[in-house]
């Protein structure tokens, strides 16, 4: 479990996080969303340790991120991993030798050890048999699972993913949620997700974390998002009048099963 | 402002390198990403440096054998000062000023567009000190290779002078040879490896530096790579005066 007390940021007179007190969860995928500059992105970076906080807390289970020192920090990275928008995967690497880079990095598994893990990783992406290509090789959608399988690879506790579905198409988005989701129900990861896509909210969204000009502004999961009076989550979920619509169907199509 | 400006860099630059200069996680990885440094940086400048330096021999040889002409100055003395100003100042000099172009803006770029794609946040979220890791095998290659680099290039330099001077006639192959085996220094070879070394310390590590803090899109990338030939161009000629002053 990952928990934030008071945690606010500021950049210059620019405050960005407001003080956010809450809680991401083990085995569920927590999702953060939120408008543009709601604050979303820098959220992440603190709770990676990537940014540091003017004020307030992080805790990694009981742990407190900022008061470890560089090497106690390096020890809790090692226990995350990171899928980001663009993917980052290295242009000069293979795909393999990209999955494999944090397990050269960081143990001293024997190359055959090694190689039988990225064969695991991939095949728990679907994305056997493309060891040797390099990621200009390869589709957006793969290359996003190559990320995730990258993450995955030392079996992390925290799994951060930021706007997975960028530059996806909508059944490729929600193969990589399901996948994502898998991952997280199985392994029992606290992940930590930063999305736009309504379709992930909807889909996956155990614990949805709404961010409104650097505060929190409703927090509960996907079964809350229909009943919910919260203003502000109704205009960020349901913008269009096409899904306004669709909301209203849908709750009628409850109530009237609740009636029977 | 400006004094201001240039502290901040400074204090940033050394708070860098003090990270860079730390344990390895691996040292297999280092060594291996060291030696493709090596080749990256010295294979890959052995032309350059080549072609450079038979023409910097050529143009002082011809040069000095013009202006001795109608003197009473022996003609050998072109092989001793060819010689000498080849080890002293152009081979270390001009070498690293090339390499500073081709090297620095290079390394600059490569650091700059890894921060811009995110490769170096997704090397801190694996636990890898980005600092160590993508700088220090740079700077250890660049002291290792570029001083062989300089050797080359005094060795080719000296070459040149002699296709220059000897082949056409201007002075005879004993004469040449005769004024490169005389009034030998052996401390200005030493000279000429510190500057090598000097210089390689200083492009590298200023490139990576302009490379590693890199913020925005391809106009920034395009501004840190002139601004880390600039300045690497300009922090080599301050302390090759300064290295003239402390060992002359």
């Amino acid at each position: 479990m990952i928990r934030t007390e008071e945690l606010k940021k500021s950049f210059g007179e620019n405050d960005v996080l407001k003080g956010v007190t809450t809680e991401f969860y083990a085995g569920k995928p927590n999702l953060i969303i939120g408008s543009s500059g709601a604050g979303k992105t820098v959220l992440l970076k603190l709770l990676i340790g990537l940014f540091e906080p003017s004020e307030g807390k992080v805790y990694y289970d009981d742990t407190d991120l900022f008061s470890q020192d560089d090497d106690a920090l390096r020890q809790i990275r090692m226990k995350v991993g990171m899928l980001f928008q663009g993917n980052a995967l290295f242009d000069s690497m293979t795909v393999g030798e990209n999955i494999r880079f944090p397990m050269d990095m960081f143990t001293d598994m024997s190359l055959k050890e090694k190689e039988r893990r990225v064969n695991e990783c991939l095949e728990m992406v679907n994305m056997e048999g493309i060891n040797d290509r390099f990621p200009s090789e390869v589709s957006g959608g793969m290359q996003k699972r190559v990320g995730i399988a990258r993450a995955m690879v030392l079996e992390p506790k925290y799994l951060f993913c930021d706007e997975p579905n960028s530059g996806l198409d909508p059944k490729t988005s929600i193969l990589i949620d399901e996948l994502i989701c898998d991952l997280t129900h199985t392994n029992n990861i606290t992940t930590v997700i930063n999305t736009h896509d309504m379709n992930s909210v909807m889909g996956i969204g155990d614990n949805i974390v709404l961010l409104k000009d650097g505060k929190l502004a409703w927090q509960g999961d996907k079964s809350q998002v229909l009943e919910s009076d919260n203003q502000m989550l109704q205009q960020f979920i349901f913008a269009s009048p096409f899904l306004q619509r669709l909301r209203e169907d849908a709750l009628k199509t409850r109530h009237a099963a609740e009636g029977e | 402002m400006v004094v201001t400006n240039m502290l901040y860099h400074l204090g940033r630059y050394v708070s860098l390198l003090r990270d860079a200069v730390s344990r390895p996680e691996k040292f297999s990885m280092y060594y291996k990403e060291t030696m493709r440094q090596m080749d990256a940086i010295g294979v890959g400048s052995v032309f350059i440096v080549l072609l450079i330096s038979v023409f910097i021999g050529m143009v002082t040889a011809v040069q000095f054998a013009d202006q001795l002409g109608d003197s009473f100055v022996p003609s050998y003395y072109i092989g001793y000062i060819v010689r000498d100003i080849t080890i002293i100042e152009m081979a270390p000099t001009i070498t690293c000023l090339v390499l500073a172009g081709k090297v620095g803006s290079n390394l600059a770029a490569e650091i700059g567009g890894m921060r811009q794609k995110e490769h170096i946040d997704a090397m801190e979220i694996m636990g890898v000190n980005t600092a160590a890791y993508l700088i220090m095998p740079k700077i250890i290659a660049a002291v290792v290779v570029i001083p062989m680099l300089v050797a080359i290039s005094a060795f080719v330099s000296i070459i040149g002078g002699y296709l220059s001077t000897v082949v056409p006639g201007t002075i005879s192959h004993t004469e040449y040879v005769l004024g490169l085996r005389s009034f030998f220094v052996p401390r200005y070879v030493f000279m000429m490896f510190v500057k090598a070394a000097v210089f390689a310390f200083l492009l590298t590590s200023v490139s990576c530096y302009m490379g590693y803090y890199v913020k925005g899109g391809s106009i920034e990338l395009g501004e840190a790579s002139t601004s880390a030939v600039v300045v690497s161009d300009v922090l080599i000629l301050v302390f090759d005066f300064l290295i003239a002053l402390l060992l002359t």
